[in-house]
């Protein structure tokens, strides 16, 4: 069997809290404990789990934003956070992001064209720069012109479309969507969600998708890992933990989701 | 939208036009050589020749405050160009590499606000010598800590925003980040801090040329103006009113200018007060 795409070891993070008393160490906070996983070539891992479960900070982890205080993250086989800072700025191209808020991830001072070559610029890829900008718009819908208009011209479905144009133009092989579609209207929801599944199907991406709709991720996940305080609290294929929740909490998030099981 | 400007704002704005003006206008003219001397003619008063009267080596006042103000622009403007740069550049490079270095950076900035500004140039001008330039680098040297604290507190909270974090995540150098994506977020920020220390800039030249450690004579400043004045308090007070109130509209309209630059850069500061 060949190597997958991504593996998670043991990951586990600690913040410090502000300190309670002089004479003690300050409290720590344990944000993500312990947690492993596995994201094959072409595969959705879903990561659920309410806000402060951890799930965004194991993403921070992921796109090695934060160095975990244990366990590890190979990517292709290689541990991300022991690579020295110009390799893994390198091995960036191979593993990109959506973020949340598709009003705070473009700089409003920037044409979109040029927030989108920026992984191109990190490689010093020049020639055909305009060309893949443009390629990278039409994936994801929109027309080649748009490369040339600010962020403001856009509405929010538009601009997590040119997000995730930037994220793709690299081609990467592994594509971190935090809460990619929780800012969105319900109706443009299911056209991003389309075209991230479109795109899988088209690059054979490998997706870590996380949100705090079991609904969402129950659509278009094949496993699930499901989170709560910073712990992993089971994972399986997605219709097995839809169909039989091991556990209470996950019980609970299916009835919020109104999923129905 | 019609919003007012703020007063503060306006005022500032109509006083550094005046001065800068002035200074600029002596670049071509001033009414008469502001070191041309006439024993005869000391004490003079006002009169079409010479508006404010002469001093007491018979030197044209008004020339002198004219060029004293051209000066005053000069020192404080390449002052805080340079302490500005570097203090700016350092508190970029701290808040992109982080960790201990940035630690260092800015303990090292609060050792500089440790030492009082003016006794510390007082000192470099004791060691080097008096002259303008060291004047100038020893206001130069107070701003470095200024602007790398205000810098580095600016850029940390634009690194922590979603674009920056793509900008990370497609590989792109911290630095590239800094010039492309920080510095234009951080700037107005930077112009109101500038615009402040040129105000104090022009107080501490002012302050080390009274003291005899910034322009040396036959330049004029408005701070030798002061001393020589001094001596001559009873028997000419207009020759230490004149300079005063011309350092006092210079500072006043930096300061003004620069606190309405404040309020209109970032509304949520203005209405505290």
């Amino acid at each position: 069997m060949s190597v997958p795409l991504l593996t998670a070891t043991g990951l586990t993070r600690h913040y410090a809290l502000p300190r309670t008393s002089l004479l003690r160490p300050a409290p720590l906070l344990t944000a993500v404990d312990n947690t492993s996983f596995t994201i094959n070539a072409g595969e959705t891992l879903g990561v659920v789990g309410e806000s402060g479960s951890g799930k965004s900070t194991l993403a921070r982890m992921v796109m090695a934003f934060e160095t975990p205080d244990a366990g590890e993250v190979l990517f292709q086989g290689q541990n991300i956070h022991a690579l020295p800072a110009p390799e893994l700025r390198k091995l960036r191209q191979q593993f990109q992001m959506v973020f949340q808020d598709p009003y705070g991830s473009l700089n409003p001072r920037r044409p979109v064209g040029w927030s989108i070559a920026e992984p191109l610029r990190a490689i010093g890829e020049d020639e055909n720069t305009n060309r893949r900008v443009k390629e990278a718009l039409e994936q994801v819908g929109l027309h080649a012109d748009a490369a040339d208009k600010y962020p403001h011209e856009f509405s929010g479905g538009q601009r997590q479309r040119i997000a995730i144009a930037r994220a793709i133009v690299t081609r990467p092989a592994l594509l971190v969507a935090d809460e990619a579609v929780s800012a969105l209207d319900v109706s443009v929801q299911a056209q991003i969600l389309n075209l991230l599944m479109d795109l899988q199907d088209d690059l054979g991406l490998g997706i870590l998708f996380i949100s705090h709709d079991l609904a969402v991720v129950g659509a278009i996940c094949d496993t699930l890992l499901v989170m709560q305080h910073g712990k992993p609290l089971e994972a399986g294929r997605t219709a097995d933990i839809l169909r039989n929740p091991a556990h209470a909490y996950t019980q609970s998030l299916l009835t919020a989701a109104g999923v129905h099981t | 939208m019609n919003r007012r400007l703020p007063t503060n704002l306006v005022i500032g704005a109509v006083l550094v036009a005046l001065v800068v003006g002035v200074a600029a206008l002596s670049l071509v003219w001033t009414p008469h050589d502001p070191t041309l001397m006439n024993i005869r003619g000391k004490f003079a008063d006002p009169s079409e020749a010479h508006w404010l009267g002469t001093d007491q080596l018979g030197r044209d006042v008004v020339s002198q405050l004219m060029a004293a103000a051209r000066n005053s622009m000069t020192v404080a403007l390449v002052a805080v160009l340079l302490g500005g740069s570097i203090g700016v550049a350092l508190g970029l490079f701290a808040s992109a590499v982080g960790g201990w270095v940035e630690d260092g950076v800015m303990r090292l900035a609060d050792l500089g606000f440790a030492f009082p500004a003016l006794l510390f140039a007082i000192m470099l001008a004791a060691v080097f010598g008096p002259s303008l330039s060291n004047a100038v680098l020893a206001i130069a040297f107070i701003n470095i800590p200024i602007f790398a604290r205000v810098t580095r507190g600016s850029a940390n909270q634009i690194w922590t925003l979603d674009y920056v974090s793509a900008s990370r995540a497609a590989g792109m150098n911290k630095f590239v980040i800094s010039r492309d994506h920080i510095l234009p977020n951080i700037a107005a920020a930077i112009i109101v801090q500038a615009t402040i220390e040129f105000a104090v800039a022009i107080l501490a030249e002012a302050a080390l040329s009274y003291l005899g450690l910034g322009a040396q004579p036959p330049a004029s400043s408005w701070g030798r103006m002061l001393s020589e004045a001094q001596t001559l308090m009873y028997l000419a007070p207009q020759l230490a009113i004149y300079p005063g109130l011309c350092i006092i509209t210079a500072v006043l309209g930096f300061g003004l200018l620069g606190d309405g630059l404040r309020d209109i850069s970032d509304p949520r500061l203005s209405r505290q007060r």
